[in-house]
């Protein structure tokens, strides 16, 4: 009983070796992408999610009610909506 | 109704989506295909116990680690656009876009945080049997997750298992089976892998054959080339079954996509196939029906392709526009009808939110049987012309037969490939090495078209009959998205060449020196 609790308590920590120890011992062009990766996530997430791609319903709209409103609004008569 | 619509702002969010999709598509069929190559090299090594073998996919395994990395999470850009650029559509398909979505999203997360991290940092920290068993998980996940990607975009080709509710404006799933085993979705998955497996193929053979012209790494070489090939040549005769089986379904779910992609104006019975032809230049730019200055027919083939005899009626632009009964007696109305139940599908619309708001019962009984009776043709009723139903024909016609001659073109590839090396005479076929190198944009450029058909063929919709493209945009600054659409173009582009520059050193390395 005390082997299996014993096994179990240490399986997180396996798990943090398992992956501190890959990306500790990361070769130099998975640095590189990393690099990149975490340039393209801050580009997509801090700088166009949030100055060029607002939900534009959600911004907009405070309830569902509004929302769907203003869609059937659109498709039934677009004109207005475009003026 | 269409001179309501700001085309501009219509033009430049297709022209944004289009580029970011386009570019996330360059990353993608790679990531599909390799992890498959790779997994069967993994399979021989765990069999064969040879170290070659694991030194080549640890190789390939490089490549397909760079080529993941740099495109991971292209595709959100995708979703941010759906909630700034297509808000209109983004809530009228409701659920049924968001939940294949949302699955691929929870199902990528877990391969990837997972699996690949085993592929990737489990070399002789885990058994053989789990680091193998670990790449398998990974090529099929990345499959299945291209799966729900397919399943959403098949639903807007065709869509089914669904409801409209009136009072929400929403499309409501109302079969999840429907959705998930619609034939073009079920089609659009198996084409779409099959020919990404086939790139990944091309990709392999083009940088092994790189490595015997340079005379280094032959064995390795020689090696993953007969991989590829035998994998390539499988997966591009798979990719040509998957693709006739489109056919035969976009002819009856999509007939005017068949007619633009086949060139096909007039219908007739024993329809012949333009196997090549070049349109003519009328000098008119609103001209979209060109005739044709060049073609090489093949007689009864369409008929054949499209019904499996010789001598159906296949329906052209015209037939469509006026009306037609196909083969099964279908009756298919006038482009004319459909506009006019289009319109009564929307006045309907609007008559039952009026209702709603009056607490008028009896109007929106009426209103709602009005609507589900023409909402079939919903999308119809923004055009004035029924020639506006006509897709691009020209990029769809070229595009179409620039995949299937690619297509074609690559079998015959795989098939030397294999004889070459039957014959031992690979290393010394300098030409076909050379060939097999340039192979790697043609892949990709076969791969993009084949996005051109299935995108460009479908217009004007963004769900087929029930929602136009320009009625699907959000209102906003036209402005905003040109400036989007250049900063996508800067950001993607640099990404490409970062990819292509870390890529190519990687390869110089090679495959002794390259590590993971």
């Amino acid at each position: 009983m005390n082997n299996i609790l014993y096994k179990l308590l240490t399986v997180p920590k396996a798990i943090w070796d398992f992956y501190s120890q890959g990306f500790r011992n990361q070769s130099k062009w998975s640095h590189q992408v990393w690099l990149l990766i975490v340039i393209k996530l801050f580009i997509m997430f801090f700088v166009l999610k949030l100055f060029f791609f607002p939900n534009f319903l959600n911004t907009k709209y405070n309830n569902d009610q509004e929302r769907s409103d203003y869609v059937i609004d659109q498709l039934t008569n677009p004109k207005k909506s475009l003026e | 109704m269409i001179e309501n619509f700001d085309l501009s702002l219509v033009d430049w969010s297709r022209a944004q989506f289009a580029l970011t999709a386009m570019y996330h598509w360059i990353f993608v069929p790679l990531t599909l295909g390799m992890a498959f190559i790779i997994a069967i090299m993994e399979t021989i090594y765990v069999k064969t116990n040879d170290p070659v073998w694991k030194e080549t996919t640890k190789f390939w395994m490089t490549l397909f680690g760079i080529n993941f990395a740099i495109g991971v999470a292209t595709g959100i850009i995708l979703e941010f656009e759906f909630g700034t650029n297509w808000s209109n559509y983004s809530w009228f398909v409701g659920d049924i876009f968001g939940a294949p979505l949302a699955i691929e999203g929870i199902m990528a997360f877990f391969m990837e945080s997972t699996f690949i991290a085993v592929m990737f940092f489990g070399w002789n920290k885990v058994s053989k049997r789990f680091h193998l068993i670990s790449t398998w998980l990974v090529a099929v996940g990345s499959s299945l997750s291209a799966l729900w990607i397919l399943v959403a975009n098949g639903w807007m080709q065709n869509p089914v298992g669904m409801r409209f509710n009136p009072d929400t404006a929403r499309n409501e799933m109302d079969n999840f089976w429907d959705v998930l085993f619609s034939p073009t979705g079920v089609n659009k998955f198996l084409h779409t892998i099959s020919s990404s497996y086939t790139l990944a193929a091309v990709f392999v053979i083009g940088v092994s054959s790189w490595y015997l012209l340079k005379k280094t790494n032959v064995k390795f070489a020689k090696k993953s080339i007969v991989v590829a090939a035998v994998f390539g040549l499988l997966s591009s005769l798979f990719t040509v079954l998957t693709g006739d089986n489109s056919a035969r379904e976009i002819v009856r779910d999509q007939p005017m996509k068949f007619a633009a992609v086949e060139g096909l104006y007039d219908g007739s019975e024993g329809a012949g196939l333009i196997a090549l032809g070049i349109m003519s230049s009328s000098g008119d730019e609103n001209d979209n029906m060109k005739d044709f200055s060049f073609k090489i027919e093949i007689p009864n083939m369409l008929s054949y392709m499209a019904y499996m005899e010789a001598d159906a009626f296949v329906p052209g632009v015209n037939d469509i526009i006026k009306g037609y009964t196909d083969n099964d007696g279908e009756v298919h109305p006038p482009a004319k009808v459909k506009m006019d139940m289009g319109r009564k599908a929307i006045a309907a619309l609007k008559a039952y939110k009026l209702a709603k708001k009056t607490n008028d019962e009896l109007g929106q009984k009426e209103a709602q049987k009005e609507l589900e009776a023409n909402f079939k043709y919903f999308g119809y009723g923004y055009f004035n012309d029924p020639y506006d139903t006509v897709p691009p024909i020209s990029m769809s016609f070229y595009s179409f037969h620039i995949m299937v001659g690619l297509g074609m073109y690559f079998i015959l590839l795989f098939v030397l490939c294999l004889v070459y090396i039957y014959k031992e005479s690979l290393v010394n076929k300098k030409w076909f090495l050379r060939l097999a190198i340039w192979s790697i944009p043609l892949a990709y450029i076969a791969s993009e078209c084949g996005w051109i058909v299935a995108e460009m063929g479908r217009q004007p919709w963004v769900i087929q009959d029930l929602m136009p493209t320009l009625a699907a945009v959000s209102n906003i600054d036209v402005m905003s998205v040109k400036i989007t659409f250049f900063l996508f173009l800067f950001v993607f582009t640099g990404l490409l060449i970062a990819e292509i520059r870390i890529m190519l050193k990687q390869i110089k390395v090679g495959p002794n020196h390259g590590g993971n």
